[in-house]
């Protein structure tokens, strides 16, 4: 048995938007990652899959729940023992644009998280640098550029080598390729495969593209609406998807390969999802699921494993 | 018989602070009635460029269209004077653009928005247009098109606003609709419906799209044809079948190879095509891709790569495919897998 190194606990992150208003960005998501696997997270936009990719690594407070990175409580630990959780969990952020402070060099970037970790001297952390550079595919000549005179899948690397610095051992990759060319996404996705392989590391991936999410991840949660409706390995998602969102998802993504696009059946939602201000009563898919049910409309499903290591929540299957 | 819109060598040119780039460099295609064309290429190949010229909004102070020929039916579209073009524009040729918070006007209704290109066009009253607008709106599926003539854009969600730029491209029943990039903002069971919409839009009007992407899946769903830009050019033009299953062009192999599919195996890496696109300040003497491509020969780096046609539609510009090639490298084929 593998060993577990995050454990996310009934999370939920609500943002209070004016009066008793409150937006349910994750309602009640619980899962667990084991050390070395990449665990994807998938779903539309505002889904709350980046919500709960914030919250896990402590930029917000949950609103309930609790987070327990290796035995600490990621939101109550305090001094010395958050100071070493910062350097064992690490965040790649999606828009390679916004993330990189545009009046720093790239080595300042990339030795920030070293410098303000007190780790090695200025030319231990120099070194560093470099060694990162060039471990992402950079060259040692770019430490003294600045972000701007980079494309878009060499700022990603940046962002990677950032990450890589303070050797962490689990990284949130929030969208890390959703703003990349198609032929530059495989160079990142390849390289975070090798550092994985290299430097045993643990991923959340988190994306809404399943064709790319499902070649990077052993496993794959499936989001919607704040909520988590099924988790299995990507193999077994693909092949035998049990949710009808989760299916629905599936027959969406077109296929580039023209025979099979035009002979696939396709389940095409009606409508579009409900606003996460007012969630609907019980399963929040059921306005748009083609086998809606009156109990769907009644009763929360519960989280449930119907088959070995295949989890989802839906009314279909036997409680 | 003319084909519907034919583009001829088609340059385009930017002046900036940093020199001229040179965004389109010798566009040709071919557009026929009730076909589906899709552009595709990576951000800076000139796919937009290309789509914005046949509507000639290219921005006059800083960019020209300096060479080549755009004709609808026959119609030279470069000798028209502002005035006759805008006659074309929504009328005969409509557009549709990725982002319709951007595109559509926020502070007007939708249904003001939807009649001001009849109106504009056509002679009628204004309530025949009004008429008109909640047909199309019906045609796109907008349910209680009445209400909802009166709501403002914000009012609507990203696949419904989508919807409405569709309504207004169709209102006047333009011949050929250009698309950019019109589902790369959606959500995938969005994308699903709005791509859904355009093939039965199709059906009823007969209208000829161009529809410019990058994603693959979606050009495998909706083209008929495909043309590949490469930094500029287009490098490989096609029916989709030949495009998908018989590439010829390298670039095109390594799109097709960088993709992940959904029913592929997951233990095969990727094949990214190493390196990143050429500056277009000062593009390569020869073949654009050159410098990123395995199979590259010493006349690719040198010359342009001419034209060869693979199989009557299918055309590639590359020197690998080039009969002489052949002659002076025996064992090409086995080590291109061509």
């Amino acid at each position: 048995m593998r060993k577990k190194l995050l454990e996310v606990k009934r999370l939920k992150k609500h943002f209070r938007i004016g009066g008793k208003t409150y937006l349910k960005a994750t309602d009640d998501v619980s899962f667990e990652i084991y050390q070395g696997e990449t665990l994807g997270l998938v779903g539309e936009s505002g889904c709350g899959k980046s919500t709960t990719g914030r919250t896990i690594i402590g930029l917000y407070q949950p609103s309930e729940g609790e987070v327990v990175f290796d035995g600490t409580n990621v939101h109550t630990a305090k001094g010395k023992q958050k100071q070493e959780l910062t350097k064992r969990m690490q965040m790649i952020f999606q828009d390679p644009y916004a993330s990189l402070n545009p009046r720093m060099t790239v080595g300042e970037i990339i030795a920030e998280g070293l410098y303000l970790n007190s780790m090695g001297s200025a030319k231990e952390r120099y070194e560093k640098v470099i060694e990162l550079l060039e471990t992402v595919g950079l060259r040692r000549e770019h430490a003294e550029r600045f972000p701007h005179e980079f494309s878009g899948g060499q700022r990603q690397r940046i962002g990677i080598a950032r990450a890589l610095a303070v050797e962490p051992e689990f990284i949130i990759a929030d969208e890390p390729i959703s703003a990349l060319d198609v032929s530059v996404q495989a160079q990142v996705v390849n390289l975070m495969k090798k550092l994985q392989r290299e430097k045993q590391l643990t991923y959340l991936f988190i994306a809404h593209d399943l064709a790319m999410v499902k070649h990077i991840s052993d496993r794959i949660g499936v989001m919607y609406l704040g909520n988590l409706v099924e988790l299995t390995s990507s193999e077994q998602l693909y092949a035998n998807p049990k949710h009808p969102y989760t299916q629905a998802l599936l027959s969406a993504i077109p296929v580039p390969d023209p025979d099979v696009e035009h002979t696939r059946e396709r389940i095409i939602l009606e409508g579009e999802v409900p606003s996460p201000m007012n969630p609907p009563s019980g399963c929040v898919f059921r306005t748009r699921c083609p086998a809606a049910m009156q109990k769907c409309a009644e009763e929360v499903p519960i989280w449930q494993e119907i088959e070995s290591n295949h989890y989802t929540a839906c009314h279909l299957y036997k409680q | 018989m003319d084909p519907l819109l034919q583009l001829q060598n088609v340059h385009v040119t930017f002046q900036t602070t940093g020199g001229t780039v040179q965004a389109v460099r010798g566009v040709d295609f071919t557009l026929n009635k009730g076909e589906t064309l899709a552009i595709v290429g990576e951000s800076g190949c000139g796919k937009s460029v290309t789509a914005r010229s046949i509507m000639r909004l290219i921005p006059e102070h800083s960019g020209k269209i300096s060479q080549g020929s755009i004709k609808l039916e026959g119609k030279e579209l470069l000798n028209l004077t502002e005035k006759q073009m805008r006659e074309i524009r929504g009328s005969r040729i409509a557009m549709i653009f990725q982002d319709a918070m951007t595109a559509l006007n926020p502070t007007i209704s939708i249904g003001e928005q939807i009649k001001e290109g009849i109106i504009r066009h056509r002679k009628i009253s204004r309530s025949e247009a009004k008429k008109q607008a909640i047909e199309m709106l019906t045609l796109v599926g907008i349910s209680n098109p009445e209400r909802r003539l009166k709501q403002y854009l914000h009012e609507f969600s990203g696949g419904m606003r989508q919807r409405i730029m569709i309504a207004i491209a169709l209102v006047c029943q333009p011949s050929v609709i250009v698309a950019d990039e019109p589902t790369t903002a959606l959500d995938v069971t969005i994308q699903a419906q709005i791509i859904q919409l355009f093939k039965d839009i199709q059906w009823k009007t007969g209208v000829s799209i161009i529809i410019i992407t990058h994603d693959l899946g979606v050009v495998a769903k909706i083209a008929d044809k495909i043309a590949v830009m490469y930094a500029g050019k287009v490098v490989e033009s096609g029916p989709v079948r030949d495009i998908f299953y018989r590439p010829q062009h390298p670039y095109t192999k390594g799109l097709l190879a960088s993709m992940p599919r959904l029913d592929g195996d997951r233990s095969i890496p990727l094949t990214p095509i190493p390196g990143t696109p050429p500056d277009l300040f000062a593009p390569p003497a020869g073949c654009a891709f050159a410098a990123r491509c395995p199979y590259a020969l010493e006349v690719c780096r040198e010359h342009q790569p001419e034209e060869t046609v693979v199989d009557s539609q299918h055309i590639v510009a590359c020197w690998l495919q080039d009969p002489r090639a052949k002659q002076v490298y025996p064992d090409l084929a086995e080590a291109t897998g061509t």
